[in-house]
């Protein structure tokens, strides 16, 4: 069983990064883009076969360690 | 005095760190990140500045998950002392022992400079070699130097007189021109700016052995 853990920037805490990109874009004449966040994608291939235990168990690794839940916040999927 | 310099992989501050407490009159023992104690007798830990595990997910994140770092987590929640400086200040932030974290630089650029910091608090072990208000000259070496806290933390430090150092002109966009901070009991302090690094004449400044100075002498006192 796979699982995709997307990691966000929390609303409201500055992303100079996704500003950047947005600032190339628009650069590019990309225009109408309203705005960018950049943030990553951690891909799990898990042992775990039952979806609702491997979603909490993720849950605990994302808060542990793959998310600092200071400024950032996650999505989990499992796939 | 004796202390402790962590080291992981991708650690590159920790012997400046180790040379510093030496010149001070420490004796320095040298900490792998894999152990799973301290060596006992310990009054110090120094998590020193670098690019642990190659910065890797967080700057600090990984390292803050590493074996020593539990035991280094207990050392301050028994009341020790632990300074972390660069690197070092990312990894605290990361084991919680210190609040808010360390973002991206605002202009997006690593930042090589050495950088006028105002001393917010002269009341600590730390910073007891200076006056509140002065000025000190250090070099930032970091790409990801930018504190950020939410409005209540950073209000809680400015209260608790918990803010140790400002930038004296923001480099890095952090919040409040915050460059360092203290631990509620201000025994722990994670800070950006690199004392170790202004703390002999040859490095081109010394305004950073006031600090390493002060620290052997309060364990001396103690």
């Amino acid at each position: 069983m796979k699982a995709r853990v997307t990691v966000m920037l929390k609303n409201g805490v500055l992303d100079p990064q996704g500003e950047a990109v947005h600032h190339a874009l628009d650069a590019l004449g990309f225009d109408g883009v309203n705005g960018v966040r950049q943030g990553k994608v951690i891909m799990l291939d898990l042992a775990e076969t039952d979806a609702a235990v491997a979603e909490k168990t993720v849950g605990k690794m994302c808060e542990k360690l793959l998310a600092n839940t200071v400024i950032e916040s996650y999505s989990i999927e499992i796939l | 005095m004796r202390v402790g310099v962590v080291v992981f992989p991708g650690s590159n501050c920790d012997r400046d760190l180790a040379v510093a407490f030496k010149a001070a009159g420490a004796d320095v023992t040298m900490v792998w990140h894999k152990d799973t104690a301290l060596p006992t007798g310990l009054d110090m830990i120094g998590v020193p500045g670098g690019f642990s595990f190659g910065d890797y997910l967080r700057c600090g994140a990984i390292a803050a998950q590493s074996p020593i770092c539990r035991a280094v987590v207990d050392h301050a929640n028994s009341g020790g002392y632990v300074f972390g400086v660069c690197n070092g200040f990312q990894i605290l932030t990361e084991t919680g022992l210190l609040p808010g974290a360390l973002l991206r630089n605002a202009n997006l650029k690593y930042i090589c400079k050495t950088i006028p910091l105002t001393v917010e608090n002269a009341d600590s072990a730390y910073t007891s070699g200076y006056s509140k208000g002065e000025q000190v000259m250090f070099p930032i070496a970091h790409h990801d130097g930018n504190y950020t806290a939410d409005a209540d933390t950073v209000a809680r430090l400015e209260d608790g007189g918990r803010v140790a150092f400002r930038y004296s002109e923001n480099p890095n966009g952090s919040t409040a021109d915050i460059a360092g901070i203290f631990s509620k009991n201000r025994r722990v302090l994670g800070m950006m700016p690199h004392p170790e690094r202004a703390a002999d004449a040859r490095h081109g400044g010394t305004d950073g052995q006031a600090l390493f100075r002060a620290l052997v002498s309060a364990m001396q006192d103690a």
